[in-house]
């Protein structure tokens, strides 16, 4: 499953635009970013509430997949600038993280 | 040793927006270098959590990485206030960070916990009112 599979499944809304063709292999869910950091698997899609710029470094450091922000959660402009020039997709959805993951369980299966 | 690769940065203490510059640096050298992404991904987690600590804690330093075939070493350095104990500040969970890095999603008490984890070896020179040293390396399995 790519992001662009993810993005088509779920009716998610594309924030920035990064490599759509990128494979998508597991789900993680958190908003403490050191917790993230360290936890969230490699190609995974990354749940959050979380739209501040650490957030794209993170995102960059653990080599996730994507950022869903959930529950429409705002993403600032120096994320947007930031995940820009690093090519960091950002999707948003207004379902929480746990409607979210359930059908994203089911699309990775 | 000669054969070292040396990379020099300054982390700046005035932008918490800033933090990650180096170790996101660092990343994109060694993936070029051809390092292991498991490697690299404990390099780049551990140095951006110190790098993290130096802006909220110590209001920045510098960061110097030797890069060598069969590991990567790093010594991050601030003139901070120094850690009173540094004991404490291993336990997963304790923080002193301010409430308005709290809500950034940092000041989980995971900092240095991440560091050790991602790290073979770690060690923490700290003096109170003079600065912090932090000494990590990271092995390269080949």
């Amino acid at each position: 499953m790519t992001v662009k599979d993810l993005i088509e499944e779920l009716k998610l809304t594309i924030l920035v635009e990064g490599d759509l063709d990128r494979e998508v292999t597991d789900c993680y869910i958190g908003d403490l970013l050191s917790w993230v950091m360290g936890r969230a698997p490699e190609d995974s899609v990354w749940l959050t509430v979380m739209g501040n710029i650490n957030s794209i470094a993170v995102a960059t450091l653990a080599d996730v997949s994507c950022i869903v922000l959930v529950e429409n959660a705002a993403l600032d402009t120096d994320a947007r600038n930031k995940a820009n020039i690093h090519g960091v997709t950002i999707l948003q959805t207004e379902e929480n993280s746990y409607a979210l993951a359930v059908k994203i369980s089911g699309l990775l299966r | 040793m000669s054969n070292a690769i040396h990379l020099h940065y300054e982390v700046s203490g005035e932008d918490f927006t800033r933090a990650g510059e180096a170790s996101g640096a660092v990343k994109k050298r060694l993936k070029s270098l051809g390092y292991s992404p498991d490697a690299i991904r404990r390099v780049a987690i551990a140095m951006y959590e110190a790098e993290i600590n130096m802006v909220i804690h110590a209001e920045g330093g510098f960061c110097d990485v030797d890069i060598y075939p069969d590991r990567v070493e790093v010594l991050l350095s601030d003139r901070g206030p120094g850690i009173p104990d540094v004991e404490k500040a291993m336990q997963e969970g304790y923080s002193t960070a301010p409430a308005n890095v709290r809500s950034l999603g940092f000041g989980a008490g995971m900092g240095l916990p991440n560091i050790k984890k991602y790290s073979d070896e770690m060690r923490i020179d700290t003096t109170i009112g003079v600065g912090t040293k932090l000494y990590l390396t990271v092995r390269v399995n080949q």
